[in-house]
């Protein structure tokens, strides 16, 4: 019934009929003694729709386990731990999670590269970075087993979004160091889906892959999927010309409008994938057809919402930082890492029939790190490489803004007088080679525009560096 | 052999050229020679002015970021093809001319003059006898 109403509602809707919608048609036809093949809908319904208090007693137990493990192999949290005078014995259960000390972006920087692992380098069979706010990147190790279990999670939020072995998926996060290509790759081979591992840019032969191939599940951010949407004429296609259903979308906070946005424009459903590399990578969390929170694999990843100011661990409903202790993790575990990110919890079960605890979509950050075309930045990054250079003053504006939906950065910079001469040239070099520094220090293209000295106002409080001018769709 | 140029950063702003110039006007300082090289974000004023350092001195005062260079000239006769015959000795010298301007001053004619070889360039004006301006020529 259920599967029934929701179908005449996507119908009326104007939503194209998916392979999966159909897969519902056909499940509902098995009703009446018709032979067809099931679409799944859940990946793994034990744990999925598993009772709270069998998940908290799963959670207790992975965290006892944890924390006696972190304390025993990592220098860095046997310190912290004894810092804040706390014991492996102290943690009985899962409520005892807010005894633990925090760990923070800084932390895995001062332990940069490997110093927070909790296994030897022989266990690790995988290495991913993110691109750090003082040069050093950010590193994160995966076990075999994290490996398996990234991508169980990741399998778990694909079904959740109707994705399954009938698809065929375009992966349009980048491959590599950055989490995002990897991690959605290994789970949609898990569910069986025809995986073209394409990589990101290139917006001809995505789209030309797209149309040829018939791709019916999009990965990549949601930005860049407008950006598709938008160079389908120029590049002449229409949406005939696809078999797009759906959108696995994340890497960057979007907001619920432009998700109604990229499934008017694509004729899908597009779902938001959350995750980050310090605690696996896409996979953390996803919305399922009812888009009502993000369900966290928590028998992973275990939530908290903490007030940005007191640390205080918040109530359901209550907006504040999100913070995750990996439950499972083995390369690199984190005891309550803050994201920064803000958003707000919701332990009721789901229409959807999970019992797993849902996280409100990131509407921002309670620190100053932008989200670029899926790329983190600080602006401490680029301060860092202009005092590095020693070209210019420290003194920066950065502009942010979104072009055919693709984001821009444009860094305005005072001019030092003593590098001032008398050609354009000097000065066209002078910029040319703070762009080079700023694209191999955080890999994102910057146009760099020189400005007089003094004229960057300077305020006395928090220095204002960044306006950004991405619409707030 | 060189004169003293001032280089001024110019933002691309509407007035910003004039209130330069302001600055020098009110300071009673002469432009005797100017040029603007503008890109789309900024250009630099060029000019030759009666009093360079006093000239630095109070566009500095007033926040703008100037500076001064030694530039090359050479003193033209007003006869058709002169200038033309100046470049190609420099262009036989194999120097690269990266900017250049030209001025009348009384009955002078005047050419401003910036290369990729200074050494070079001072040979190319000795070596066929070109007669370089002092800025003592410019102040009667």
């Amino acid at each position: 019934m259920n599967d029934e109403s929701r179908l005449k509602r996507q119908e009326a809707r104007g939503i194209k009929k998916s392979s999966r919608l159909l897969a519902i048609e056909l499940n509902a036809g098995l009703k009446n003694n018709i032979a067809v093949t099931k679409q799944k809908l859940f990946w793994n319904k034990k744990t999925e729709c598993m009772n709270r208090k069998d998940m908290r007693a799963i959670q207790s137990e992975r965290l006892i386990k944890l924390v006696q493990h972190v304390y025993n192999n990592v220098p860095f949290y046997r310190k912290r731990m004894n810092d804040v005078g706390v014991k492996p014995s102290d943690i009985l259960s899962i409520d005892d999670i807010v005894k633990l000390p925090f760990t923070y972006k800084t932390d895995l920087r001062d332990n940069y590269p490997f110093n927070l692992f909790a296994v030897p380098m022989r266990e690790i069979v995988r290495v991913h970075a993110s691109s750090g706010t003082t040069g050093k990147p950010t590193t994160v190790g995966y076990t075999k087993t994290d490996i398996e279990n990234w991508k169980e999670v990741v399998a778990r939020c694909l079904t959740m979004a109707g994705v399954g072995k009938e698809d065929i998926m375009q992966i349009s996060y980048g491959y590599g160091l950055f989490t995002g290509g990897l991690g959605v790759h290994y789970g949609a081979e898990a569910v069986g889906c025809s995986v073209i591992p394409i990589s990101g840019g290139n917006t001809r032969r995505q789209l030309q892959l797209m149309s040829d191939f018939g791709s019916t599940v999009l990965a990549c951010t949601p930005s860049y999927a407008l950006h598709l949407a938008d160079a389908l004429s120029e590049n002449g296609y229409s949406l005939k010309d696809m078999k797009l259903t759906t959108g696995i979308f994340g890497a960057e906070p979007w907001t619920e409008n432009m998700r109604l946005e990229l499934e008017k424009k694509w004729g899908i459903r597009a779902h938001d994938i959350y995750g980050l590399s310090e605690i696996m990578g896409p996979g953390v969390a996803t919305d399922c057809v009812h888009h009502c929170g993000l369900h966290v694999h928590e028998d992973h990843f275990f939530p908290e919402i903490v007030h940005p100011d007191t640390n205080k661990p918040l109530a359901d409903g209550a907006e504040g930082e999100l913070v995750f202790t990996t439950l499972t993790k083995e390369g690199i575990p984190l005891l309550r890492y803050n994201t920064h990110d803000l958003s707000t919890l919701n332990h009721e079960p789901c229409k959807c029939g999970r019992t797993s605890v849902r996280m409100k979509k990131i509407t921002g950050r309670s620190d100053d790190m932008l989200i670029i075309r899926g790329v983190n930045l600080f602006p401490s990054q680029i301060e860092h490489v202009l005092l590095e250079l020693g070209e210019t003053s420290a003194h920066y504006l950065l502009y942010v803004d979104r072009q055919n939906n693709l984001d821009t950065l444009e860094l305005k910079v005072e001019l030092d007088e003593s590098k001032l001469t008398d050609t354009i040239r000097d000065l066209q070099n002078l910029s040319r080679k703070i762009e080079h520094a700023l694209n191999s220090a955080i890999g994102l293209h910057v146009k760099v525009t020189l400005v007089e000295p003094k004229t960057i106002p300077r305020s006395e409080g928090k220095a204002v560096r960044v306006v950004d001018n991405r619409r707030n769709s | 052999m060189t004169i003293r140029q001032l280089s001024v950063f110019l933002e691309n702003k509407t007035g910003y050229l004039n209130q330069v110039l302001a600055v020098l006007a009110k300071h009673n300082i002469n432009i005797i020679a100017l040029t603007v090289a503008d890109t789309s974000d900024y250009g630099i004023l060029r000019a030759i002015v009666s009093d360079p350092e006093k000239a630095l001195e109070v566009l500095r005062a007033e926040q703008f970021s100037v500076r001064i260079h030694d530039i090359l000239s050479v003193e033209m006769s007003a006869v058709p093809g002169t200038m033309s015959h100046i470049l190609d000795l420099f262009a036989a010298a194999d120097i690269c001319i990266e900017y250049v301007y030209a001025f009348s001053f009384g009955s002078k004619s005047i050419l401003i003059l910036r290369t990729d070889n200074r050494e070079k360039s001072i040979e190319v004006i000795k070596a066929n006898n070109l007669k370089s301006i002092s800025e003592a020529d410019l102040r009667q």
